[in-house]
């Protein structure tokens, strides 16, 4: 039980996650659960509760039982307590001013990473003010590699989303052109498909990987099929740089997906094995996003924004190449406007990178949601100044198969420009030498003759 | 600038193969206005839909023709802020609305709901068109259908509630689907055998995309009644139904 007395109330919360649930930002989700603080006040009371939790009390009392939970059981079992020393005296409040300190380096805070459980990374963030968030994201630099080399400091990548409603090849392959010529695609050209048939995926795969070789791309391939799907195409030898899978902070809300922590360590080992990566071999990509586990009626009272750090517990075991969080796609029951989108992007960029994952986000909305498009730039730009990998390069930011709007592959470029950002810088050579962009890393214009047009003919 | 954005020109050879906003061309590094405005425009349509309201009086009018009695009600969700943040309220009656329901006691095959959804504005535009294809089809072979039900800020699963207490075998709602940026008038029909409140989307059946532009009425017609017959026929729906609908393609 914590409680806190404001003149002469008493607010009482029953345990560690109740507490999380009512120090939580309001977001419509946390509502809809029944869970959110039930005035401004007590919101703020659960807060300065919260701020005087040892972080040590969250090894020891834990949000979801550990017999019933093999998420909890993860978090538990492979918290590093030497990394964790370092912090274990603080408190959640004490920590986030450690946090924002100077003396707390980039080398500091990889350091520590593994000592950090997600439920004492998203305590910490609910404390926070967005540019707390993003000061303090900006100084976690997590890099990883595959062909090429993703979240160097002052570089920003974009997964190139070049997807079709009913897959076609070509309609699929002009948008990939269409996103190399921007100068698109370093984080991955990575395709939701219109079905999870095996063939399907595997002719997108080979669609891909063709245009890669004949062209000499550094980058990565991926088809966002379900993992079952991508052991069953390793199998059967097909062109498989990335494993990709939806992953959530429960077990029960994984296993509605269809997967468990022993499925992705077969997907993982299996991928690993292929040995495509020429740079490096993180070849996991995951997407998350806030909302997943109530909407599986799998959160067991836990806030939306605690069970998403939880997935990055998930995440984390496999050392991914990417980590998306697709913060808006889910709707305006779990985040109403553009206000609680932005919050939410931010605290999972800032929880991903404290935990020490390659965290990408893909700033988006879906039209009945209370936002536009000069929420996503603001939310953009944000990110931008937070360090973050990567976003989705869209054409004209629409996507026709998925049906919401996210980034286009000229909000890209607007944010390396007004940012002084560069891609991935194997990458970038590659647009150099094809003549995309010039040695400042100015868009130039390709004449009709450039091969990459003549290869969209065919 | 001017150059920039004639570059984009050679690309347009590509534009064939997708309906994606390929080739757009660019003020800089930017998006062109022109093109801005048209998304902006896209999407002025999709937020009016989803804020549109059901044309009560007009739909009233134009069902006439199929000889049934129509009933107006309403979910919990009391307003439309509230609809998009509490989808559990508009998946219930609201307590007059049930009062209505209480003294239909006859048992009939299907009862027919037309919920405003995410888009008024599509249901207001299809729904009626949609079923002066249809009812013709269901009543060649005698169904017995329910009163036609209208519902605002009404989801899919209300139709469970409604057709348990109109004592009906199968619900068939037609109801607005979230308006995209390339279309803000599409409805959606889902039908399910035997509906009890509490029910999920894997026993139910969808026909989507339905609009002139889209799927039109006449192909949406023929799945949405070969969907109903074979329901009737093995006494289910859900995916274990969807196995045979492949057959229309």
């Amino acid at each position: 039980m914590y409680r806190y007395t404001i003149k002469s109330k008493v607010y009482r919360f029953e345990d560690l996650k109740t507490l999380l649930a009512r120090a939580s930002p309001y977001r419509s989700g946390d509502e809809l659960a029944g869970i959110c603080a039930s005035s401004y006040e007590e919101r703020v009371a659960a807060q300065i509760t919260l701020a005087d939790v040892p972080l040590k009390t969250f090894l020891n009392e834990v949000v979801i039982p550990y017999e019933h939970d093999e998420v909890t059981r993860l978090i538990i079992d492979t918290h590093d307590t030497e990394a964790f020393e370092p912090i274990s005296h603080l408190t959640v409040g004490e920590f986030c001013d450690w946090l924002l300190s100077d003396d707390t380096t980039t080398q500091i805070l990889q350091s520590i990473a593994t000592g950090i459980t997600p439920e004492m990374a998203a305590a910490v963030s609910k404390l926070m003010r967005n540019q707390d968030l993003i000061a303090v994201a900006k100084k976690c630099e997590v890099v990883t590699r595959f062909r090429n080399t993703i979240g160097l400091t002052g570089h920003f990548s974009t997964r190139l989303q070049p997807n079709h409603p009913t897959d076609d090849p070509k309609g699929v392959a002009a948008s990939i052109i269409d996103g190399l010529l921007y100068g698109s695609g370093d984080a991955v050209i990575g395709i939701n498909p219109a079905t999870d048939s095996p063939a399907a995926v595997a002719n997108l795969l080979i669609l891909i990987d063709n245009l890669r070789q004949q062209f000499d791309i550094p980058t990565q391939a991926c088809v966002l099929s379900h993992i079952t799907t991508t052991i069953q195409l390793i199998n059967e030898g097909a062109p498989v740089d990335l494993c990709f899978q939806s992953i959530a902070g429960t077990e029960k809300t994984n296993s509605s997906f269809g997967i468990s922590l022993e499925l992705i360590e077969e997907a993982y080992q299996a991928t690993l094995s292929l040995k495509r990566g020429t740079a490096g071999d993180n070849v996991m990509y995951f997407e998350t996003g806030q909302g997943s586990c109530l909407s599986a009626n799998a959160n067991f009272g836990v806030d939306q924004q605690t069970c998403e750090a939880r997935a990055y517990a998930v995440a984390r075991k496999y050392k991914p190449l990417l980590v998306n969080t697709v913060v808006g796609f889910i709707g305006p029951e779990y985040l109403y406007d553009g206000k609680q989108i932005i919050r939410a992007a931010l605290e999972d960029h800032f929880c991903g990178k404290l935990l020490g994952l390659p965290m990408g986000v893909d700033v988006c909305y879906t039209n009945h949601a209370e936002a536009d498009q000069d929420d996503m730039d603001n939310l953009l730009t944000l990110l931008g100044v937070a360090g973050c990998n990567f976003v989705m390069g869209i054409p004209g930011s629409d996507d026709i198969m998925l049906n919401y709007q996210s980034t286009s592959f000229h909000d890209a470029l607007y944010l390396r420009k007004v940012l002084g950002l560069r891609p991935a810088p194997e990458f970038e050579l590659w647009l150099i030498k094809q003549g995309i962009v010039d040695d400042k890393g100015n868009l130039l214009s390709v004449d009709s003759m450039h091969g990459l047009l003549k290869a969209g003919k065919i | 600038m001017k150059k920039a954005i004639k570059s984009a020109e050679l690309l347009i050879a590509l534009q064939e193969f997708t309906a994606a906003r390929i080739a757009i061309g660019r003020a800089g590094t930017s998006i062109p206005l022109k093109e801005s405005l048209e998304f902006k425009l896209a999407h002025a349509h999709a937020r009016d839909a989803v804020y549109s309201e059901l044309d009560i009086i007009g739909l009233t009018d134009s069902l006439k023709q199929f000889n049934l009695p129509v009933l107006h009600l309403q979910s919990m969700a009391g307003y439309r802020e509230q609809y998009l943040k509490r989808p559990d309220l508009g998946r219930k009656l609201n307590e007059a609305s049930l009062t209505r329901l209480a003294d239909h006691h006859v048992p009939t095959d299907i009862s027919i709901i037309i919920a405003d959804g995410l888009s008024a504005t599509a249901v207001n535009a299809n729904a009626a068109g949609l079923l002066e294809t249809l009812m013709p089809m269901l009543q060649a072979v005698n169904f017995k259908l329910a009163d036609i039900v209208l519902v605002e800020q009404g989801r899919v699963a209300i139709a469970d509630e409604i057709t348990s207490a109109l004592k009906a075998k199968l619900s068939l709602i037609l109801i607005g689907e979230r308006p995209g940026l390339s279309s803000a008038d599409s409805i959606g029909a889902y039908l399910t055998y035997n509906p009890k409140p509490g029910l999920t989307d894997e026993s139910r059946n969808c026909v989507s995309n339905i609009r002139p532009g889209g799927l039109n009425y006449k192909q949406a017609s023929k799945k949405i009644f070969y969907l109903i017959q074979e329901s009737f026929k093995r006494k289910l729906s859900g995916f274990l139904l969807k196995d045979n609908a492949g057959l229309l393609k």
